[in-house]
C-alpha cells in the first residue's frame, strides 16, 4: 500500500551568510510516523527543523508540505516566558489558532472551550488561568504542547522537547506523543539528543550532520551505523535496546 | 478642590486635559508592546531625535509637529533595521540616536541665539503652547492607535511573546515592527507638547511596569495599563495647575510614585501570603 507523504524535503540547503549549516538534504516524512531528528550539536538539526516551518530563509532546494496538512510547532528553549510576561496559559494556548484565523483575528467562545476540553486532556487544566512564567519546566512544556496540539495539526514537530524534564515527566510527556501518534495518527518529528530514551518510540531516524547521513528504521540505523563514533557516544544503550527487543519477538 | 474646577474655565487647561489624556492613552498602548518586546528605550532615543528636529523646525520657522513626525519616524525604521540586521546592538543603536539628537538640537539652538522659550517648552512640555490643531491631532492620532491595536491585538501579542513563533504562524513579523516602530514615532511626536521631548518615554514605560505589578492576564494588564497612564496624566496635570509646577516634571514624579505605592503594596500583599490571581 502506497504511503502518503506529509513533508517531503529535496536538495535542501541552507546558509547563514557563508557557513553551509546543511546541505543538499532529501528525505520524506510519511503519515504515522515517529521520527526522531538526531546529531551532534550543530549538526544542522534545528536549523532543518526551522527551514520546514518557513522560519529561516532556505539557501537551495525545495521543501514541500502536502496541501491541507496542519503542523504544529513547540520550539526548544521552552523557558523562555519570564516569570512577569503577563500572559496566561489560556492565551498562550490560543496563539495555536490564530494560524487558521482572517483578518481581523478574534478569539472566539467555542476557541476558548476547545482550549480548556484539551487541557483537560492533557491533565494540566489547574493551569489555565495561570501565568505561564510562574510555572515549572515541566508545566511550560506540556502548555507549549497544547498550543502545538490545539489546531489537530496532522504533524507535530518537536524541537528537544525533554531536555528540561525530569525523567518522570519526560516519561509521561513521550508517552503523551505516543498516544497521539497511535490513536489520531499525527506524525511526529522529535529532535533529540537522546536516542536511548526515545528509541522504544520513535520508527524512523534521520542522522544528520550537515548532510543526511542516514534515513531509515530505527533497527536499520543500529545495524547500518554500528561503526559510527555518534552510535557509541550517545546511542550505544538504545540500540543495545533494540536488539534486546528484536530478541524478544516471536 | 474649587481652584481645580476653576481651572476647567480655562480654554488652555481644556484642552491640556484633552491632549493629555488622547496622549496617556496612545503612549500606553504603545509602550505596552515595546515594554514586553524590551524595546522601551527606543522611546527614550527617539524623543531625543524629536528634540533635534523640533530645534530644526524652530530654526527653520517650521510647524515643529509636522516636521518632526516623519523624522522620527524614519529614525525609528532605522534602529530597528540596523538592529535586525544585527551590525550594531538596539541599545547601542538607541544611546548612538539619543545623542546626537542631542548634540545636533544644542548646536542648533546654539546657531539660533541659544535655548529660547519654545525650545524649552518642548523640552519639558508647556501645557500653554498646546493650538486646536494639536488638540484634534492627538485625538486622532489616539483614535488611530487605540484602532490599530484592536485590530492587530492576537498578532502583536505572538510577536511580543515569541517571535520566532510569529513568524512560524505565518504572521508578517518585519511589517509589524514597522508599523509598532512608525507609530512609537507618532506618539512621541504628539506627547512633547505636554510632557516634552526629555521626558515623554516615562509615558510609554511607567504605565505598563505599573500594571505588570499585578499579575494579571495579557488582555487586562494592557487595559489597567491605559486606566493608570491616564490616571497619572489627569492627577499629573491637576497638581501641576494646583501648585504651579511644570506639567511634564509633574507627570513623570507623579506616575514614579504611583509605580513605587503599587509596587511596595504588591510585595507587602504576598508577604502577608495574598495572591492576586486571575479568575
Amino acid at each position: 500500500m502506497k504511503q502518503t507523504t506529509n513533508i517531503k524535503v529535496e536538495h535542501l540547503s541552507v546558509r547563514y551568510g557563508k557557513h553551509l549549516a546543511i546541505k543538499d538534504v532529501t528525505f520524506e516524512i510519511n503519515k504515522g510516523d515517529f521520527v526522531g531528528v538526531i546529531g551532534e550539536n550543530g549538526s544542522g538539526k534545528t536549523t532543518l527543523i526551522k527551514a520546514i516551518l518557513g522560519a529561516i530563509d532556505v539557501y537551495k532546494g525545495h521543501v514541500t508540505i502536502e496541501d491541507n496538512t496542519k503542523v504544529g510547532y513547540l520550539p526548544q528553549n521552552i523557558m523562555r516566558a519570564e516569570k512577569i510576561f503577563p500572559a496566561t496559559a489560556m492565551e498562550v494556548a490560543l496563539m495555536g489558532l490564530l494560524e487558521d484565523k482572517k483578518f481581523p483575528k478574534i478569539i472566539t467562545k467555542k476557541d476558548k472551550k476547545k482550549v480548556i476540553e484539551l487541557f483537560e486532556q492533557l491533565g494540566i487544566s489547574s493551569l489555565l488561568t495561570k501565568r505561564v512564567g510562574e510555572l515549572s519546566g515541566g508545566q511550560q512544556q506540556r502548555v507549549m504542547l497544547a498550543r502545538a496540539l490545539i489546531s489537530n495539526p496532522d504533524v507535530l514537530i518537536l524541537d528537544e522537547p525533554t531536555s528540561a524534564l525530569d525523567s518522570v515527566i519526560e516519561q509521561t510527556f513521550l508517552d503523551t506523543l505516543k498516544r497521539l501518534n497511535e490513536e489520531n495518527h499525527t506524525t511526529i518529528v522529535l529532535i533529540t539528543h537522546d536516542l536511548a530514551t526515545v528509541g522504544e518510540y520513535i520508527n524512523k531516524v534521520i542522522y544528520m550532520n550537515q548532510i543526511v547521513e542516514f534515513v531509515g528504521p530505527f533497527d536499520d540505523f543500529c545495524k547500518t551505523m554500528s561503526h559510527s563514533p555518534y552510535i557509541h557516544m550517545h546511542s550505544k544503550n538504545a540500540c543495545g535496546h533494540s536488539a534486546i527487543e528484536q530478541e524478544r519477538r516471536p | 478642590m474649587e481652584e481645580l474646577f476653576t481651572a476647567f474655565s480655562y480654554t488652555f487647561m481644556i484642552r491640556a486635559f484633552v491632549v493629555g489624556i488622547a496622549v496617556a492613552l496612545s503612549a500606553s498602548m504603545i509602550g505596552s508592546f515595546l515594554v514586553l518586546k524590551k524595546y522601551s528605550m527606543i522611546g527614550h532615543g527617539l524623543s531625543h531625535v524629536a528634540f533635534a528636529t523640533v530645534a530644526l523646525a524652530l530654526t527653520l520657522g517650521s510647524a515643529p509637529t509636522l516636521f518632526t513626525l516623519p523624522v522620527v519616524a524614519l529614525a525609528a525604521i532605522l534602529v530597528l533595521k540596523i538592529n535586525e540586521k544585527a551590525s550594531v546592538h538596539g541599545d547601542s543603536m538607541i544611546g548612538l540616536i539619543a545623542t546626537m539628537g542631542i548634540a545636533l538640537g544644542t548646536v542648533l539652538a546654539s546657531l539660533n541665539g541659544g535655548f529660547n522659550v519654545d525650545l524649552y517648552s518642548y523640552l519639558f512640555g508647556s501645557i500653554l503652547t498646546i493650538t486646536r490643531i494639536d488638540v484634534w491631532l492627538s485625538i486622532s492620532v489616539s483614535i488611530l492607535i487605540v484602532g490599530l491595536v484592536a485590530l492587530f491585538y492576537q498578532d502583536l501579542f505572538v510577536l511580543v511573546y515569541d517571535e520566532e513563533y510569529a513568524k512560524i504562524s505565518g504572521i508578517k513579523t518585519n511589517r509589524l515592527n514597522v508599523l509598532l516602530a512608525v507609530l512609537t514615532a507618532v506618539t512621541i511626536t504628539i506627547g512633547i507638547r505636554v510632557i516634552g521631548t526629555m521626558l515623554i518615554s516615562s509615558l510609554i514605560i511607567f504605565p505598563m511596569v505599573t500594571a505588570m505589578q499585578l499579575r494579571l492576564s495579557f488582555k487586562k494588564t494592557i487595559v489597567l495599563s491605559a486606566l493608570v497612564s491616564i490616571f497619572n496624566v489627569v492627577f499629573g496635570l491637576s497638581i501641576s495647575y494646583l501648585y504651579n509646577l511644570p506639567s511634564g516634571s509633574t507627570i513623570v514624579l507623579f506616575s514614579g510614585l504611583v509605580f513605587l505605592v503599587v509596587y511596595l503594596v504588591v510585595r507587602l500583599l504576598s508577604l502577608g501570603g495574598v495572591q492576586i490571581e486571575e479568575r
